[in-house]
């Protein structure tokens, strides 16, 4: 039995002796060649779920697709407030206006019916090397099955022996808009699209009604709004005027789909084993993908027939200083191979960070804050690190998030909704009692920005310093907006008709109710119910939470059967307007019966009229004094009760460069370089294993076994002699 | 002042009532007697039936709720009293300030400042980065040095009370019980070192966070004491509502046997053939929906977390009463062949007759091996359950939801251990006291003194 | 025999039917097709008409149990009880509510779980027999009585704590080994190191003590004491008798739990990063995917219902005595 013991102890250690010979004992990536460059992150939680540029809208999957596909336009990498320009078009959209018959009109003119952008491709945009584009002999593709037997052998990509390649044209994009009005696609796109692309609905109609096969060859079918003029040039054609419409196309649903990997993608029997483009994407961006196991990895290697592109040259102020600029004008991409491994806990995530086996943190952070970067809080000083981070001279790039968080009054509610002055007074009372710059500190690490209006700095609207505060929430006070006293809370309580927090007619307490997300306040975020009771609590205001998972707080919203609750936007570009809309009346649930993003039910006719005036406006100072308009009104009515932005960060080790965070834009990889000898060095430094408590395990295991022996041999000597 | 019953508390308060019943009334039968003498006549026996009475003993002063009045409106508006939303317990009043002793956020065990920097004026009116003293930790205290002689006295001091009170609390045990047969004075001990435990623990309260503070700065003392509640609870209603229905169709399936078995025994392995947690999910989901969508059927937030709770325990029960049902058809199929029953059957006796006088008494052994069995296992899965977030409403604290918000923390530089080491001690001590106490209880009434379910 | 396994695999069916009944019921009224549409097309700019499509995608357009438009074999043919269950009971697992392929995914997700589950439960059972046999050489002394006493408390402690604790001594603070993650390309074996140790360790407590009871009852048994009469050493005694013949019941009692080590351990897999299904089974719980979750209840059943299959045959084979019927 002792010797079954030995043998395991043994076994064990013989492991053990086997792991040292390659590195440190504890290295979870595979040995490196040393010619290659490579980079390691993190996908946290969440595996994406769709990589199709049709289907997907989620931040931790466009992580991947913008490394894969090249949309239209892109924002310039360094520049900050950002700036669209060309990425897949060889120079910037143009656009003409039209009337109701098509003939060309002045820009302004009261007759626009329609707008029409041109673009023009690069002539140097390749497909990555991929099956789909493989032909044999006569030019005809190669991998084209008649049925799921045939493709057997093939279960993923990198399965396929051959590969082709060939240029983008023109034809490549209309197709890919195309694919966002096919139902089959379940584009997230396709009710928004359709509201401003002329024939979209049309052609989406036409589709859902049609005799079709298995695959539908989109080419052949003709839509109203889309013209091809030549290899490299076509129009989009929409409804009236939409000046953000640029915006959109820096986003992936603009992205080119070929038609060859759409038909390969549905060959027999290829769904049945996830070959799909919603699994495996094919562009002609820097990187393709050569493993897809969400579960575990996905690893992303330089795209060989990627085009020339370099390194910008000029950026934001400050930017040299930083070192941004270093790399300009350098060749791109530098990472020759990028490792993203699922991590679903903290501990261990950050573990590998701090090993040196991660390359940077808060790569995708779904949920801003709490989840990673715990590690080290931000300060009016800057950032402060512990003592083990600060040895290993981690470096830090922030930027705000172009999102909000708020906790919405609904506006039509009887006790806190309403546009009297007692009921503004009540809804500010409530604000300044939840001490939102206290919240941040203890919830948010400090990584949040209390905001003076809807709009997060950095972008056209936004103003910094004292002229841009909130006058009725805050004090300017030594040079940083301060919030305004408890006391002249309460004092707004008693004007509002609630001395102490209780009724003036009938002395009952007031009592308020916050609808959440259940998923919001689990784990360490649970304690913020009974946080914000206890600071409103100090007005004598009861508060009541009612938290319920996501359809049935959409369900309480769609009615307005809601009192206050927790909202969150993050926008899609970086536009005044994609943020004040949130309170045009016609957004309204209530009022376009429909999934309004005006939550607050906010109905001013003076804020509609000037929203609808700014919107169409140029960016200039005229729009700037119509925003500055709506945001006073939004002040005004407080009609939200807290509203922060997040911030953003890149915790990057050493060796790690070019790190600038991008608020808006993923594709952001191919500026990364990384030091791959700093990295081993510093890896071999940090990873010395403890090896004493093996010595005291195995100690301890023939301790135990030790005197057991002894005592057993004598016990049995004992019965022996007993017996003889 | 205001009463309010919860679904649990009432339900638990039932239960204790029930049992108390239940054990006069098998004073009665002399076998059992002589077995629960075998129990309590080892010395472990006594000392884990004192250390589960004590969670026992909180968890029902922490059942008793109510709400205080609040001051009377100062504009003298109204006659009518008006309540705190606030619900507090017996628990909470005997605890004093501990749960109302709010930090700004994090702080160590006996820590006098705060675990995050802040922007502070020092005596000059500069700006400084530095730990801010904690509000109500220590302030008594002049400076930092004094800290070690403070703790040690009032160490001293609290267990010299707690020696006092204990004193005072055995004596007449000692008076009454001196010539039993029973180790009682291994139940004594153990009160006195409960007893003099929870005097330096509120002894230290009044002036430090024992076991720190949380992310929010409640005290984690705090906090894991009031988890007992749900610990035990959980424990208990759970087996409390899986009883009837183990029990009825158990008896039912074994006794009348035929198409009633048939169906009984497709139940049972129809429930049991589904993966136990994705069932308990998929309920605790549904009823989370119901109690979501009927908001107006609760007061306060913390009945709406009392609803979910009970709901939880209900679906734990139903899930889980499969083993003892099976266990149970068993043990009838055999009594019903014994010869008496046969005989009461052939001379016509009714079947209520025979099922109340002959089965049920002679089952009653399995009926409680598995509630004191299960109770440590349902104590342990809330963690779990907790962690996969199917588990206790996150307003009412349970250990569970202390360790699912710690396991976050360890990740910290400097690590923030607290919370899982109060988290761990609570529930350690009583799940270990009921492993015990279960092995000695099985050990007396099982006649094979077998465990039969593997691992 | 044979007729027996064939009679008891057709009693599996309406089993199964029971329990895809119930996860039906008692999902779709927590979410309706609806919510299911909406939770998979996000928050922002989602229309009726999206939603209407993507039920018709998904086949989810249809009524639940019962379609009242239609003559009697298609009002319960054409509804979505119907089409979705149907196809589970020909292997068929269709697609997750996000477009993934079920059965490719449980395939593929089914051998990590393995690579976890198995040297975990080998190992384990090792273990624990090998300390039980060492505290039943010393029954009824002082030493067995706290060796019980330690495996009680060892029991009584949660298995998050096993988990983490391991995770932060072993990987954190010792580096010992990699923290978390499966690589299939490099040492896999390296990465299992930590979860089998915790995974063994966690389960001494209560395996150690079960095969303690066994071998106890067993040395009680009347040839063990004709044995010892007979001046057989202990150590002979022990192997030659109490172990062979605590065999029996330590297989029939493990043999259920075979099938299911392929469902994997959901709280190891999660902490250690391993994709398996039991990491598949929580991201269904946890996005609310009806679909990865009902067939993962259909698995899992039939693993169950497998397991007990075996655990009868597995009398038979130990004991010849046993005879089926």
């Amino acid at each position: 039995m002792s010797r079954l013991n030995i043998l395991g102890a043994g076994l064990f250690s013989i492991c053990l002796l086997g792991a040292c010979s390659e590195g440190a004992w504890n290295n979870p990536n595979a040995p490196e060649s040393g010619d290659e460059s490579i980079y390691y992150s993190v996908i946290y939680a969440q595996p994406p779920k769709h990589l199709d540029p049709a289907q997907s809208y989620a931040t931790d999957e466009s992580l991947f697709i913008s490394q894969i596909y090249e949309p239209p336009l892109t924002y310039h990498f360094l520049k900050r407030p950002y700036e669209l320009i060309p990425l897949s078009l060889a120079s910037m959209p143009t656009v003409e206006f039209l009337d109701r018959r098509r003939n060309p009109v002045e820009p302004g003119s009261d007759k626009i019916a329609f707008s029409r952008y041109t673009l023009t491709l690069r002539d140097d945009l390749r497909y990555q090397p991929h099956p789909a584009f493989a032909q044999d002999d006569s030019g005809a593709p190669l991998y084209l099955f008649d049925s799921a037997e045939q493709s057997d052998a093939y279960r993923i990509i990198p399965d396929f022996p051959e590969s082709g390649s060939r240029l983008l044209s023109s034809d490549d994009f209309i197709y890919g808009i195309k694919r966002l009005a096919d139902p089959r696609n379940k584009s997230p796109m396709l009710g928004f699209m359709a509201q401003h692309i002329v024939g979209l609905r049309e052609f989406t109609y036409r589709l859902n009604h049609m005799d079709r096969g298995p695959w539908l060859d989109l080419d052949e079918q003709a839509m109203l709004g889309l013209e091809r003029i030549d290899e490299r040039r076509f129009t989009i054609t929409i409804h009236d005027t939409y000046p953000q419409f640029v915006y959109w196309m820096a986003m992936h649903f603009f992205a080119p789909v070929a038609r060859e990997v759409d038909r390969f993608y549905h060959n027999p029997g290829f769904k049945e084993k996830n070959l799909t483009l919603d699994w495996w994407p094919v562009g002609s961006g820097p990187y393709m993908m050569v493993k897809n196991d969400p579960n575990s990895e996905i690893v992303l290697q330089r795209n060989p027939n990627f085009h020339e592109d370099y390194y910008p040259s000029e950026g934001a102020p400050g930017d040299e200083e930083l070192g941004y600029l270093q790399d300009a004008g350098k060749r791109l991409p530098f990472i020759d191979r990028a490792h993203f491994r699922l991590e679903r806990e903290v501990l261990p995530l950050w573990t590998k960070f701090l090993q040196g086996y991660y390359d940077r943190s808060g790569e995708v952070h779904s949920n801003t804050s709490n989840y990673f970067d715990q590690a080290f809080s931000v300060s009016p000083d800057g950032l402060e690190l512990s003592e083990e981070m600060r040895s290993h001279n981690l470096t830090i790039s922030q930027d705000v998030k172009p999102s909000i968080y708020y906790y919405g009054f609904n506006m039509r509610d009887p006790v806190v909704g309403g546009y009297s002055e007692e009921k503004r007074k009540l809804r500010r009372a409530l604000t300044i009692a939840f001490d939102l710059e206290e919240f941040g500190k203890v919830f948010e690490e400090g990584n949040i920005i209390s905001a003076q209006s809807p709009i997060p700095p950095g972008i056209p609207g936004a103003i910094e310093g004292e002229a841009g505060i909130n006058r009725y929430i805050y004090d300017w006070v030594d040079g940083e907006p301060r919030r305004k006293s408890i006391e002249y809370a309460r004092q707004l309580m008693v004007e509002a008709g609630y001395p102490n927090g209780r009724d003036l007619e009938t002395g009952e307490p007031l009592r308020i109710f916050i609808d959440t997300q259940s998923q919001a306040m689990q784990g360490a975020n649970s304690a913020i119910p009974n946080w914000i009771a206890r600071k409103i609590g100090r007005l004598g205001v009861q508060v009541e939470f009612r938290p319920a998972d996501w359809n049935r707080t959409r369900e309480k919203l769609m009615t307005g059967n809601t009192q206050i609750f927790s909202h969150g936007w993050l926008a899609d570009y970086p536009d005044p307007e994609n943020f004040m809309f949130m309170l045009y009346s016609p957004e309204s649930p209530l009022i376009c019966k429909c999934d309004g993003t005006n939550n607050s039910n906010y109905e001013n006719p003076e804020y509609d009229k000037a929203f609808e005036r700014m919107r169409v406006l140029e960016p200039g100072p005229e729009r700037d004094a119509v925003v500055a308009e709506l945001v006073e009104m939004w002040r005004r009515d407080a009609v939200w009760m807290i509203t922060y932005h997040p911030l953003e960060f890149f915790l990057n080790n050493e060796w790690v460069y070019n790190t600038k965070r991008h608020g808006i834009s993923k594709d952001t990889l191919k500026y990364v370089r990384v030091d791959d000898e700093l990295r081993l060095q510093r890896q071999a430094e940090w990873n010395q294993p403890v090896t004493w408590p093996l010595l005291a395990g195995a100690t301890g295991v023939i301790a135990m076994i030790l005197p057991g022996l002894v005592a057993y041999r004598r016990r049995q000597r004992a019965t022996l002699k007993s017996q003889g | 002042m205001k009463f309010v019953i919860l679904w649990s508390d009432a339900l638990i308060f039932l239960l204790v009532f029930a049992l108390i019943a239940f054990f006069i009334n098998l004073r009665r039968d002399p076998q059992t007697r002589e077995r629960w003498s075998q129990v309590f006549g080892s010395r472990l026996g006594m000392v884990t039936f004192v250390v589960i009475m004590t969670y026992v003993l909180v968890a029902l002063t922490d059942s008793i709720h109510f709400r205080e009045a609040l001051a009377p409106d100062p504009g003298g508006n109204g006659e009518q009293v008006f309540y705190d939303n606030k619900v507090r317990s017996v628990l909470d009043f005997a605890l004093g300030d501990m749960g109302t002793q709010h930090e700004r956020t994090y702080s160590a065990p006996f820590a006098l400042n705060s675990f995050a920097k802040e922007n502070l004026k020092d005596a000059d009116g500069n700006d400084i980065r530095d730990f801010p003293r904690l509000v109500h930790a220590g302030i008594h205290l002049e400076s930092v040095d004094q800290r070690s002689g403070d703790i040690a006295w009032n160490t001293v001091l609290g267990i010299l009370k707690g020696l006092l009170v204990a004193g005072l609390l055995i004596l007449p045990q000692w008076l009454l019980l001196r010539r039993s047969v029973f180790p009682w004075h291994m139940a004594w001990a153990t009160q006195a070192v409960i007893i003099c435990m929870a005097s330096l623990l509120v002894q230290l309260s009044a002036f430090y966070h024992v076991l720190g503070t949380d992310v929010a700065g409640t005290d984690v003392l705090y906090q894991s004491i009031k988890g007992i509640r749900t610990g035990v609870l959980l424990g208990t209603l759970a087996t409390l509502v899986m009883l009837p229905i183990a029990v009825t169709l158990g008896v039912a399936a074994g006794y009348f046997k035929g198409w009633v078995d048939d169906v009984v025994q497709y139940l049972y392995t129809t429930l049991s053939s589904i993966p136990g947690i994705l069932l308990i999910a998929a309920s605790v989901l549904l009823f989370q929906v119901y109690i979501d969508l009927n908001p107006d059927y609760f007061e306060v937030g913390l009945e709406k977390a009392d609803a979910k709770f009970v709901a939880l325990c209900f679906i734990l029960g139903v899930t889980s009463w499969s083993t003892l049902c099976r266990l149970i058809r068993a043990e009838t199929l055999k009594i019903s062949q014994l010869e008496y029953v046969q005989a009461a059957i052939a001379f016509g006796v009714g079947n209520t007759r025979i099922v109340f006088r002959h089965i049920l008494p002679n089952v009653v052994h399995i009926i409680l091996i598995t509630f004191v069995l299960e109770f440590s296992a349902l104590v342990l899965a809330e963690a779990v359950l907790s962690y996969i977030g199917v588990g206790i409403d996150p307003s009412m604290p349970s250990w569970g939801n202390m360790i699912n918000g710690a396991r976050d923390e360890l990740a910290r530089e400097p690590t923030i251990w607290w919370t899982l080491v109060g988290a761990f001690f609570f529930m350690f001590m009583l799940v270990l006291a009921a492993n015990l106490f279960s092995d000695l209880v099985r050990d007396a009434f099982d006649p094979r003194t077998s465990l039969k379910e593997p691992l | 025999m044979i007729a027996y396994i064939i009679r008891r695999l057709l009693y599996a069916i309406p089993i199964l039917i029971g329990i895809n009944l119930l996860t039906f019921t008692l999902f779709f009224v927590v979410n309706s097709p609806d919510d299911m549409a909406r939770s998979q097309l996000g928050e922002k700019y989602v229309t009726e008409q999206a939603i209407e499509n993507w039920k018709i995608e998904n086949g989810y357009d249809k009524p639940l149990f019962l379609n009242r438009e239609q003559e009697f074999p298609a009002s319960i043919t054409e509804t979505i009880f119907y089409t979705k269950s149907v196809r589970l009971f020909a292997f068929d697992f269709g697609r997750s509510e996000s477009g993934r392929d079920i059965t490719s995914d449980v395939s593929q997700r089914m051998w990590p779980s393995l690579a976890l589950a198995l040297p975990n439960f080998v190992i384990g059972i090792w273990v624990n027999i090998c300390v039980a046999l060492m505290v039943v050489m010393f029954r009824g002394t002082k030493l067995d009585r706290w060796a019980v006493f330690v495996f009680v408390m060892l029991m009584s402690i949660s298995y998050l704590f096993y988990i983490i604790g391991g995770q932060y001594l072993v990987a954190k603070q010792w580096k010992l080994v990699p923290i978390s993650g499966f690589n299939a390309g490099v040492q896999p074996w390296k990465f299992l190191i930590l979860p089998v140790l915790i995974g063994v360790v966690a389960g001494i407590g209560a395996g150690a003590r079960w095969y303690r009871t066994l071998f106890i009852e067993e040395a009680n048994q009347d040839y063990v004491r004709t044995a010892r009469a007979k001046g057989l050493s202990e150590v002979a005694i022990l192997f030659r008798h109490i172990l062979p013949n605590a065999l029996i019941p330590i297989l029939t009692g493990v043999v259920v739990l075979i099938p299911t080590l392929f469902m994997g351990s959901l709280l190891m897999e999660s902490f250690f990063g391993i994709p398996g299904l039991g990491n598949y089974m929580l991201e269904a719980i946890r996005s609310q995917d009806f679909a990865i979750v009902r067939a993962m209840v259909f698995i899992g059943s039939i693993l169950y219902i497998t397991g007990l299959l075996l655990t009868d045959i597995s009398y038979t084979v130990a004991d010849p005595r046993v005879r089926l019927s």
